[in-house]
């Protein structure tokens, strides 16, 4: 059972990482456009346009891709991963954090954890909760995938109701959507 | 955990139930710029009267709060306009006998509304009793009134159910005054919001919290059925689920014994079923848990978020939002879950629908440019009607006369991330009428009662 379930998440992942890439190229090519764009603007409006520089550095399309936030699962193992508005696909960035966490979890098999889903304060409560479970689960599965047993794994969707940063603006929200892997034991 | 909330004990007696009422008349339909004048004499007592409510209330002038508590709801509509006491002419208990209606005429008044209470004792225990009469000053004629006995604790409850008669006689609409509002009273910084369960009178009077803050709370609703029940949303032990609780007992039970989270609770019109959302494995499906037999049964089956059910209220129908669209949409499906159809198609997501308890319009909250707003439907998604727009807003009761929508707005906070608020905010089915609903502590999440039973 356990193991066609693992042969299920492998299966998923497969999907996961063609819809991942296909996105990823996309989006790589958008944001070059955007940064080029941005860049131009810059060079027009002078200093002005520092505080958009620094959004470019801290997010990719809409996903955070800073450090400001993140705390460790463990020693050099970051505890969370963020998402893109309403979506629970997972980055490259967020399935290599993910895989730091499986490894650690794999050399640690006394731990259990609580996989966390948030939501940024966009959306309606009930639908947010739903959505927080979604990206909870989707830590969780690539987290089986990598070996980790389902029964080590807990989910909790807090939906928006625990923001870590709570500005009203594009990068805050993003900080906002999140699965974070806590220690239960 | 809670003692008893309240005991009400009344003897109604109608006085005069007169036949027509043809010249005092508001059309409620539409935003109503022209307030009706009326006028609200204190109810006046004697002096036995008085120092046995002192006594036992600690109020100097129970008469005036009692009209007091009658103009706040009146004025409150948007319908009327409570002229100011020190323009009356007549004294409050000769105009109760028998108004000088050319004196309320001079003063511009078209309604006239006068009382007397008078203490009692019945077995050896302390009753007040509040007779009330409505009279229609240009027709110079009385045109309805009751008196009932009460406890004097309830004094509150039968300003309410005056308002409520007043109300009715003059729109022919039912009332909505003698009602509770449950909401989630929420304080602390916007990362740590600490969250309880509050009960409160319509009129923000009466605040009682249900849960002490120790564990996250969400969601509650009112049983349609029964007003001294709900049903919410608890964190306990981290384990989010689906309570109900009774209000009178402080009892309370987890909702069925489900493997995964549930939320989004809402019962039947009857108050005999449950239906809210299971999440397991990263799905959300819309259930329904029959509370008298046990058995429970899922409605969706879609590999989307299906979310926020709410009955129609004949309970033939469920409304509830779904992002198998791609985005959140509203939906109506048969309530044994056939006939699934789409019926938001407009610009935007649209979530949180609910059916009127007329059962002609569905309320919902709907995304758009980046704006929050309140809005009806009829329910088959066409005349879409937008009430108002805001920063943020969600989660619309309807009042249970289907007149009024309560809902709430959290505002957006500075650079600094400093400058939340939650707030409860009621508006007018015409869009007219907009207004703050004072809470104790910042709100959310308001559920509606139906009117109180005794």
């Amino acid at each position: 059972m356990n193991l066609s379930k693992i042969l299920k998440n492998a299966f998923l992942v497969v999907i996961f990482g063609l819809i991942v890439t296909a996105c990823a190229t996309k989006k790589s090519v958008k944001t070059t456009t955007e940064s080029s764009t941005t860049s131009t603007t810059k060079a027009v409006e002078t200093q002005k346009a520092d505080p958009i520089e620094k959004l470019d550095a801290l997010m990719q399309g809409d996903v955070y891709i800073g450090s400001d936030t993140v705390g460790e699962l463990a020693s050099g193992v970051p505890d969370r991963v963020f998402f893109a508005t309403n979506e629970t696909i997972l980055t490259t960035a967020s399935r290599e954090t993910l895989r730091k966490q499986a490894a650690w979890l794999r050399q640690n098999p006394d731990v259990t954890v609580v996989v966390e889903g948030h939501a940024d304060e966009r959306g309606t409560r009930e639908y947010n909760l739903a959505l927080g479970e979604r990206r909870a689960n989707a830590a969780k599965d690539y987290l089986m995938t990598y070996g980790v047993s389902s029964d080590r794994i807990k989910v909790l969707s807090y939906g928006k109701e625990r923001p870590v940063d709570s500005g009203s603006n594009p990068l805050s929200w993003s900080k906002n959507r999140r699965s974070v892997t806590v220690k239960a034991n | 955990m809670k003692k008893k909330l309240f005991f009400i004990f009344i003897i109604y007696a109608i006085l005069k139930p007169s036949i027509s009422f043809s010249l005092v008349e508001i059309d409620i339909t539409r935003g109503n710029l022209d307030p009706m004048p009326i006028s609200v004499a204190p109810f006046f007592s004697d002096k036995i009267t008085d120092d046995k409510i002192k006594n036992n209330l600690n109020i100097e002038n129970l008469g005036l709060e009692i009209s007091k508590i009658i103009e706040n709801n009146l004025e409150k509509t948007g319908l009327f306009d409570a002229i100011e006491k020190e323009a009356f002419l007549q004294k409050p208990d000769i105009a109760h006998l028998k108004p000088r209606f050319e004196d309320w005429a001079l003063i511009k008044s078209q309604v006239l509304i006068t009382g007397k209470v008078t203490s009692k004792i019945i077995n050896n225990r302390d009753y007040i009793n509040i007779e009330f009469k409505l009279w229609d000053v240009l027709g110079a004629k009385m045109v309805d009134g009751f008196s009932l006995t009460t406890i004097p604790r309830s004094w509150r409850r039968v300003g309410h159910k005056i308002s409520d008669k007043v109300y009715e006689r003059l729109t022919g609409e039912s009332g909505y005054f003698d009602t509770r509002i449950i909401y989630v009273a929420e304080e602390g910084p916007k990362t740590q919001r600490v969250k309880k369960l509050a009960l409160m009178d319509q009129d923000g009077f009466n605040t009682k919290y249900i849960t002490l803050g120790s564990e996250l709370v969400l969601t509650p609703r009112f049983n349609p059925a029964n007003d001294k029940e709900i049903t919410y949303m608890s964190y306990f032990r981290n384990m989010p689920r689906v309570y109900i609780v009774n209000l009178q007992t402080g009892e309370q039970k987890v909702v069925g014994d489900f493997r995964g989270m549930t939320f989004a609770p809402r019962f039947s019109p009857d108050g005999k079923k449950l239906i809210m959302s299971l999440a397991k494995d990263g799905n959300s499906e819309i259930w329904v848990r029959n509370l008298e037999t046990n058995i429970q049964e899922k409605l969706t089956d879609h590999p989307s978020i299906d979310t926020s059910p709410s009955y129609s209220p004949d309970g033939k129908y469920i409304t509830f939002n779904s992002d198998r669209s791609g985005y959140q949409q509203i939906y109506v499906m048969r309530s044994d879950g056939s006939n699934v159809k789409r019926i938001s198609f407009g610009k935007g997501i649209y979530g949180t629908p609910v059916w009127s308890p007329r059962g002609d319009l569905i309320a919902f909250t709907k995304l758009h440019k980046k704006k929050f707003f309140i809005g009806v439907m009829r329910t088959d998604g066409s005349g879409e009607r937008l009430l108002t727009e805001n920063f943020y807003q969600e989660a619309p009761s309807w009042s249970p006369n289907g007149r009024i929508i309560i809902f709430y707005r959290e505002t957006k906070t500075d650079d600094k991330g400093k400058g939340f608020s939650a707030k409860l905010w009621s508006i007018d089915l015409t869009g007219y009428n907009e207004r703050l609903v004072k809470t104790e502590t910042d709100a959310s999440d308001p559920s509606w009662s139906s009117l109180l039973g005794n």
